[in-house]
């Protein structure tokens, strides 16, 4: 006997009705949106289109650990702070102590992943809500960085990475690019520009595909993976849907949060990295506001505050409307506070169509 | 007489000051519905928590399957074969129905050192086993919140006796039930006992409780006020027994003997 009361559902509805389905609809909009108003202004150029690439992959690198860790129920505030941290103490290290690059950065992974599970820890130990403990180092952490800079260099930027880096075998996984060759052969064949002057004449515009995009394919991917395939991701699900009930039949939702908060201050610390490679320094106010880009990143892709519900891929989809609007407001030469004002407007939308797609789902009332 | 599966033997259980437990002994046979009756606050639920492992008794005995049990946590319990299904947090709403049955005990697949969560065998089992059930879902990633609150009991069930439970402990599952639901939630009670599992039936309706009961223990303020076996006792003195004596005849008069 079926239920007469449910109705059969078409395989197109269902394969429309997903968690992401808010997140891609706000892309293809962007994208529209974009062509028509920037569609000749170079945007959609080999250049341009790495130009908001690589925004859009910084996004997604925190978005990936921010929405595993708002799954489990969880907040992490200090993202943003975590990332100035993180910078200055590579810089500290490798310049000022004359550290190896690479150790400097093995390093900081170090206390940044540990600094995440003291987050975690207070957090399950206190039971005090995540908001509240992760806003504390918020504070914490920003003032720390600023004050380390202050006392070992008397500045709050930290230069001359560049040049410590050079012939360093970790330093080019974090700001390199690969697939320098094949962008050549692009080149050659006339597929992208060459520069036609100056001392790179006759190379290729864009010369490969950066290390930042290539870390945040694979977050992106080993996230999806991991929540959606594997016994982890059923605890994570678990863990934030309804903690007491998850312990009941055994999962460690402790365990599971605790990692998430690791998991989140990683994704902080390969962002701070990779900045630090590229900048060639490293300065006391970078980050900030991070955490909130990365929250709406996340949210924009589908993922329920409250915890239990989301997708990773939504979240890299956010990352990439946030990246394209705020390098497209650029390249349409409009005002560029009216990309809060777009941002704003996108996240309420976003957030509204989602609700409706949830409730549908899960039945939500 | 089979010999009892769990046998709890004088059970106290002291929060600080206040003495929740006074010494209740109780026992389930195999294949057998125990109910367990009482008011709020009777101290139902902490009993049944000494059960399942969420507390540790402050004196008193646990016998399972003849040996004496130390259960630290629910893990523990679970272990041993004592599976618990909570009134409220049976499942989680926002997981779909596989992701829920498997929750804890999810099934892998190995590639190498790598190893996932097999769906298909995930999906396969929690088909065949709501069918088993009664509930037709439309397909296996289907929320729990689209299913309805006896539905949601049902899947706990079948999750429990899937995984090899020797007890099942229902908690209030019918109390918050609409009268169909609460028929098939009763139902499948009866046919998980008849498949020789040992079932402890915590209500507070005596009618529910006379449905698929075979033997019927109250508490009342952290003792026991006797078992009674099927056919020895009506449901007015059960029901007696429940509100602790002589209030329910006033009660009972002012609303026309409807409680």
């Amino acid at each position: 006997m079926t239920d007469e009361r449910v109705k059969q559902i078409s395989k197109f509805r269902q394969a429309m009705i997903r968690p992401e389905l808010g997140a891609i609809a706000g892309a293809v909009l962007v994208f529209v949106f974009f062509f028509m108003i920037a569609g000749d202004s170079g945007m959609f150029a080999p250049s341009g289109i790495q130009n908001w690439t690589v925004v859009s992959a910084q996004f997604a690198i925190i978005a990936v650990g921010a929405c595993l860790l708002m799954i489990t129920g969880e907040f992490d505030l200090s993202i943003g702070s975590m990332i100035g941290f993180a910078g200055i103490i590579i810089a500290i290290l490798s310049v000022q102590w004359g550290w190896p690059v690479w150790l400097a950065i093995i390093t900081t992974f170090i206390i940044c992943i540990a600094l995440g599970a003291l987050n975690g820890f207070l957090v399950i130990k206190t039971g005090l809500p995540s908001f509240i403990v992760t806003l504390a180092f918020l504070y914490i952490l920003r003032g720390l960085t600023i004050w380390l800079a202050i006392i070992t260099t008397h500045k709050t930027i930290i230069g001359g990475v560049k040049q410590v880096a050079e012939g360093d075998w970790l330093a080019p996984v974090f700001g390199g690019t690969i697939l320098t060759g094949l962008f050549q052969w692009f080149a050659d064949m006339g597929l992208i520009d060459t520069y036609s002057r100056g001392n790179r004449i006759g190379q290729p515009v864009v010369e490969g595909v950066p290390m930042l995009v290539v870390w945040a394919l694979g977050l992106i991917i080993f996230g999806q993976w991991l929540l959606t395939k594997t016994r982890f991701g059923n605890w994570i699900f678990a863990a934030g849907g309804d903690p007491q009930a998850a312990r009941y039949v055994g999962v460690p939702v402790n365990r599971v949060k605790m990692l998430m908060f690791m998991f989140t201050a990683f994704c902080a610390c390969v962002f701070a990295t990779a900045q630090v490679i590229e900048f060639g320094s490293a300065a006391a106010d970078r980050g900030l506001l991070k955490e909130f880009e990365a929250i709406i990143c996340v949210v924009i892709g589908g993922a329920l505050l409250t915890g239990g519900y989301g997708s990773v891929v939504g979240a890299a989809l956010g990352a990439l409307i946030f990246g394209v609007v705020q390098q497209g407001l650029f390249f349409s030469g409009a005002e560029s506070s009216l990309f809060r004002v777009f941002l704003g407007t996108i996240l309420i939308l976003a957030v509204i169509l989602n609700t409706y797609i949830r409730r549908m789902i899960t039945g939500e009332r | 007489m089979t010999t009892p599966l769990i046998e709890m033997k004088n059970i106290e259980k002291h929060f600080g000051p206040v003495i929740a437990l006074g010494g209740v002994s109780f026992d389930v046979r195999p294949g057998e519905c125990h109910c367990l009756l009482g008011d709020n606050g009777a101290g139902k639920s902490t009993f049944i928590k000494t059960m399942s492992g969420v507390h540790k008794p402050s004196k008193g005995k646990i016998l399972f399957e003849g040996k004496e049990m130390n259960f630290n946590s629910p893990r523990d319990s679970m272990n041993a074969g004592i599976a618990t299904v909570y009134q409220d947090l049976a499942m989680i709403p926002l997981m779909s129905v596989t992701r829920n049955f498997w929750m804890g005990n999810e099934p892998l697949k190995k590639f190498g050192p790598i190893s996932i969560m097999d769906f298909k065998k995930a999906n396969e089992v929690t088909m065949a086993e709501m069918k088993e059930m009664g509930i037709n879902l439309r397909e296996p990633g289907q929320a729990v919140g689209t299913l309805s609150g006896g539905e949601r009991q049902t899947v706990a069930i079948a999750r429990a006796v899937y995984f090899g439970a020797k007890l099942l402990i229902l908690d209030e599952p019918t109390s918050a039930l609409g009268v169909r639901q609460t028929a098939n939630v009763l139902a499948n009670i009866d046919k998980v006992r008849k498949q020789g599992i040992a079932v402890v039936f915590i209500t507070h309706n005596v009618r529910h409780a006379m449905a698929v009961g075979d033997r019927f223990t109250v508490l009342n303020r952290g003792k026991t006020l006797g078992t009674a076996v099927k056919g020895e006792i009506t449901p007015e003195e059960l029901q007696d027994l429940m509100a602790g004596g002589q209030s329910i005849a006033k009660l009972e008069g002012s609303l026309g003997g409807t409680v």
